[in-house]
């Protein structure tokens, strides 16, 4: 079978899982539907095996096949069809996501065990495992568009899925119309390009650009910089990122999912796409490189004080985004694209050993109150590590490998770049420290009160059910979290998954190791052959420099992290009194909810009162009752002639009769 | 000698119609109506039409208006109340009345119609004699002749049947004033407003 | 005396009984007004008869003389129905036939 066939069962099988999850929730028993959501992830993850082996077949520039199945609209100069793209950077993406999600959903499969809603979230991920397919897969815009906007949609349902719990349907809000600021960005540069270049699909758009924008051309820069709304709001970038802490209220698999591995790197994704476009306007690429490098630092100085151990672990995900946007913006394409899959592996495997430690704290997230897990808890504690030592790029893991090489590249292109790799490596050097705080906090020490049921008993704490945010009570019931929690130890499923991730974490960097081998860069070169950018190469000298940079560089961060928070307890506290105001304004997230609530949330509040008070009575009333007003004005005069008298009507007759008598007289004259 | 007669019966006939409009007795205005009646069989005779001239008194002049004579002594003849509830109409009624003479005067004496201004044509001795409208009425207006008098039928079977006294009605009127006065006002009141239940029906 | 003498008088006479309509109150008296009107046109009638020399217009005036009998005879009994009832015979007051 061709390519492109393989590509729509991918996109099939997860939308007929999601289906029959969905429609069989009262019949299919729990394992059930846990078990078709995971295999028809599987099936799908096989599909793409097969296109990439049937892509293998083709030569590397010919490595690129759009297939349609009808047109969707075909008039008047619109030519849109439902079409995909299978090339390799699509056939990449899809592996990445559907490996990542089928270990997921394996999971979630132990972890959501004792959920009433279970069906309803294999459902729910299914749908948005296929809209991302579809994003990642669509072969142009408007298909782009709907992908784009299915994922939000997913990311809100499953953001409020204990829908009951208000702190969740609210940050489940937030999530989503942040997103529609996004997909209005998005929309408005679909729109701008078609009225351009003529065209929605990808092929046509982007052989046209070159010929019809000229560098920097207000055009291609507006699209560019609309394009870059959306990537922004999708992917957690500064100013749009607010929604992406407040998404924990999700359940971890979620958290791992979407906010980890796959939703939030579309956003990397659409700009590592459309880089031919972004070639046409470097002021926009610009843009780009320096909002990621801006999120970079801001999040992980956020990280570093923040308590909750799943927002610490959100903020991480942001940095490293930040991360892959200035890769992909600044040309190193396939580095971006590197980092993506590997921080995918570590990212999801810390959100799942995050989850199991959560389930042992009986729902509790603040890390205040964690300690010594080390002991209780080996699996996740060495999987934690694991991940951990990835994210802190330790030397020889994947995160060492792909970081560096995003930063090799910047310094490769030399001039303002440079800039990027001084910062970059200091961006690594805090998300050394604040990964190796969490880590020894949460497993080192003695263990805390959980810690110690959990050696002494073997069973996990119970406690009642709480918001953690909040900590007012709630119950166990539809819309809220399950009263049994799952840890890893306990559930097969889930260290199967957490296993595989562990050992991706740790060896997945080897297949791009600077001067042995360049598997994903070559695989994706063809793709970014067009771009100008793609012909620098660092030296592999100095790529091995850069590593050993990185390398020292992260050794010393978690030196650091052992110093503040094995070694000297008390210095974390004594540093936080003398820079108390810095922390405070870390810990307030650098007041970006705030600005927001005043600038954007209060004036259309303030539009809002307006328009109830002044507008609706005044104007909108105001024209409706004087319309009916002058009707009934009118009507009333008109009714007057008919007062009963007899006399009055022939009054009228005779009137009538004489003008009419006059009209003639006039007129013959 | 012609312009004389004619100026006398004119006179008559204005005179007559003024009197019909302005006397309070509307059995004045009855008298006044026959003297204009018999002014216009005048102006007919002028007018060398013998036979609608005679018409014009014994059946006009003669039946119709011994029937109002008849009614008008029945009914008795009040006076009205000087009180216009219809505002504008005491001034706008001569005005349009004027208005109209006017314009009809005008169509007349602008018009092009030449023979207007003549004495009409030379007309020979059985011009309007009896016999020249019968024979018109027998030969030429054959139908209208026949359709008149199914007419007449129709018109006093009519109005016996409105005048005619209800026998049952004759209890209501024997009893009180006031009994009697509210039964009639209701039957009168029946066409136009139904009774609330039925309203209620309509559509 | 020309045709036209006579269709002016006519038409006096026939404004005039226009003007007792409007004017008048009594039916009885409405009636009248209408007579003369009706009069009034059987006048022009025959002074066009005489001018054009048939005498068409003559029997037309005949007809018009049966017609204005019968509206009579129906108003009068009209007239009587309503005194007999005791309403007021006054067109104003009776006015029950509102649209």
């Amino acid at each position: 079978m061709s390519a492109t066939a393989w590509c729509w069962l991918v996109l099939l099988f997860p939308l007929l899982g999601s289906i029959v999850v969905a429609l069989g929730f009262k019949a299919l028993p729990t394992k059930a539907a846990g078990a078709i959501g995971t295999a028809s992830i599987a099936l799908s993850f096989a599909c793409g095996v097969a296109a990439l082996v049937s892509l293998l077949g083709d030569s590397p520039d010919a490595r690129h096949h759009a297939s349609s199945l009808w047109d969707y609209a075909s008039v008047a100069g619109l030519d849109i069809k439902l079409g995909i793209l299978t090339d390799q950077l699509s056939v990449f993406m899809v592996l990445v996501v559907t490996g990542v999600s089928t270990l997921i959903h394996l999971y979630s499969f132990g972890y959501m065990r004792s959920d009433e809603g279970y069906h309803r979230f294999f459902s729910y991920l299914n749908f948005f495992v296929f809209s991302m397919l579809l994003l990642v897969l669509a072969g142009n815009f408007v298909l782009l568009t709907v992908g784009w906007a299915f994922v939000g949609f997913a990311s809100y349902a499953l953001i409020s899925f204990w829908y009951r719990r208000e702190t969740a349907t609210r940050a489940g809000m937030k999530a989503f119309v942040i997103n529609v600021v996004g997909d209005i960005g998005l929309v408005l540069a679909a729109l701008l390009i078609f009225r351009e270049l003529g065209s929605f699909d990808y092929g046509t758009v982007f052989a046209k650009a070159p010929q019809v924008f000229h560098t920097n051309q207000w055009t291609v820069t507006a699209i560019c910089l609309l394009l870059l709304v959306g990537a922004f709001a999708k992917s957690a970038q500064l100013p749009l990122h607010t929604w992406l802490p407040d998404a924990m209220e999700g359940p971890t698999p979620v958290s791992s999912l979407i906010h980890a591995a796959t939703m939030v790197t579309a956003g990397v994704y659409l700009i590592a796409r459309t880089h031919a476009l972004f070639v046409l306007a470097p002021t926009a690429a610009d843009v780009a490189a320096f909002v990621g490098l801006a999120t970079l630092l801001v999040a992980a100085t956020i990280a570093l004080v923040m308590t909750d151990l799943k927002r610490a672990i959100a903020y991480s995900t942001m940095s490293q985004i930040g991360y892959m946007v200035v890769g992909v913006s600044i040309g190193a394409y396939g580095a971006g694209m590197f980092h993506l899959m590997t921080h995918a592996f570590f990212k999801a495997l810390l959100f799942m050993a995050a989850g199991s430690i959560i389930a042992a704290m009986a729902n509790e997230q603040n890390i205040d109150r964690m300690s010594g897990f080390g002991r209780a808890m080996r699996f996740t504690s060495i999987t934690m590590l694991c991940g951990g030592l990835a994210l802190a790029a330790f030397p020889l893991t994947s995160g060492f490998f792909s970081k560096d090489e995003i930063l090799a590249y910047a310094g490769a292109r030399g001039g303002m770049y440079l800039i990027f790799v001084v910062l970059g490596y200091f961006g690594a050097f805090l998300t050394a420290i604040y990964t190796f705080r969490l880590i020894f906090r949460v497993l080192q020490g003695e263990p805390g009160p959980e810690a110690q049921e959990l050696i002494e008993t073997g069973h996990v704490h119970h406690a009642h059910p709480f918001n953690p945010a909040t900590g007012e009570e709630e119950d166990t019931d539809v819309g809220f979290p399950g009263p049994e929690h799952h840890i890893a130890e306990s559930s097969t499923p889930m260290r199967v998954a957490m296993g595989v991730l562990a050992f991706l974490a740790l060896v997945g960097g080897l297949v791009q190791v600077p001067g042995v081998d360049n598997v994903v860069a070559n695989w994706l070169d063809p793709v970014f052959a067009d771009s100008p950018l793609a012909a620098i190469h660092p030296s592999t000298e100095w790529s091995w420099i850069g590593l050993g940079i990185g390398a020292a560089i992260s050794l010393a961060g978690i030196w650091v992290a052992h110093y503040l928070y094995v070694a000297n307890p008390e210095a974390p506290r004594r540093l936080e009194a003398r820079l108390s105001g810095l922390h405070t304004f870390l810990f307030n997230k650098w007041y970006f909810d705030e600005a927001i609530d005043f600038l954007v949330v209060r004036p259309a509040q303030a539009i809002g009162r307006f328009a109830n008070r002044v507008f609706e009575p005044f104007v909108v009333d105001g024209l409706v009752t004087g319309t009916e007003e002058t009707v009934r004005g009118t009507s009333g005069v008109v009714r007057a002639v008919q007062n009963g008298f007899v006399r009055s009507y022939a009054l009228l007759l005779i009137a009538g009769f004489a003008g009419l008598a006059l009209y003639f007289l006039i007129s013959s004259s | 000698m012609e312009a004389v007669v004619f100026f006398l019966a004119a006179i008559g006939a204005l005179g007559g119609a003024i009197g019909v409009i302005s006397m309070r007795n509307p059995f004045y205005s009855v008298l006044a109506l026959i003297v204009h009646l018999f002014s216009l069989a005048a102006l007919f005779l002028l007018l060398t039409s013998a036979f609608v001239a005679a018409a014009q008194v014994v059946v006009y002049a003669g039946a119709v208006m011994v029937l109002y004579v008849f009614v008008v002594a029945y009914v008795g003849g009040g006076g009205e109340s000087a009180w216009e509830p219809i505002p504008g109409q005491r001034l706008l009624a001569p005005l349009l009345a004027i208005a109209l003479f006017t314009e009809l005067s005008i169509a007349v004496l602008g018009s092009a119609l030449k023979a207007l201004e003549t004495h009409g044509p030379e007309v020979g001795s059985g011009f309007g004699n009896p016999a020249a409208i019968g024979r018109l009425l027998l030969e030429k207006f054959l139908l209208p002749f026949e359709a008149s008098s199914i007419l007449l039928l129709l018109a006093a079977v009519g109005a016996i049947v409105l005048a005619a006294r209800r026998e049952p009605a004759l209890g209501a009127e024997v009893g009180s004033s006031k009994h009697s006065s509210e039964a009639p006002a209701e039957r009168f009141e029946d066409p136009t407003s139904a009774p609330p239940h039925a309203r209620s029906v309509s559509p | 005396m020309n045709i036209s003498w006579y269709i002016v008088l006519s038409s006096l006479l026939f404004a005039t009984g226009v003007l007792g309509i409007l004017i008048r109150r009594s039916p009885l008296v409405i009636l009248l007004c209408l007579e003369l009107m009706l009069n009034a046109g059987n006048l022009a009638l025959v002074a066009f008869s005489r001018m054009v020399g048939n005498g068409q217009g003559q029997v037309f005036a005949v007809i018009v003389m049966v017609i204005a009998a019968c509206e009579v005879v129906v108003g009068l009994g009209l007239i009587v129905a309503i005194f007999r009832r005791k309403l007021p015979l006054n067109v104003d007051d009776l006015r029950e036939l509102r649209g």
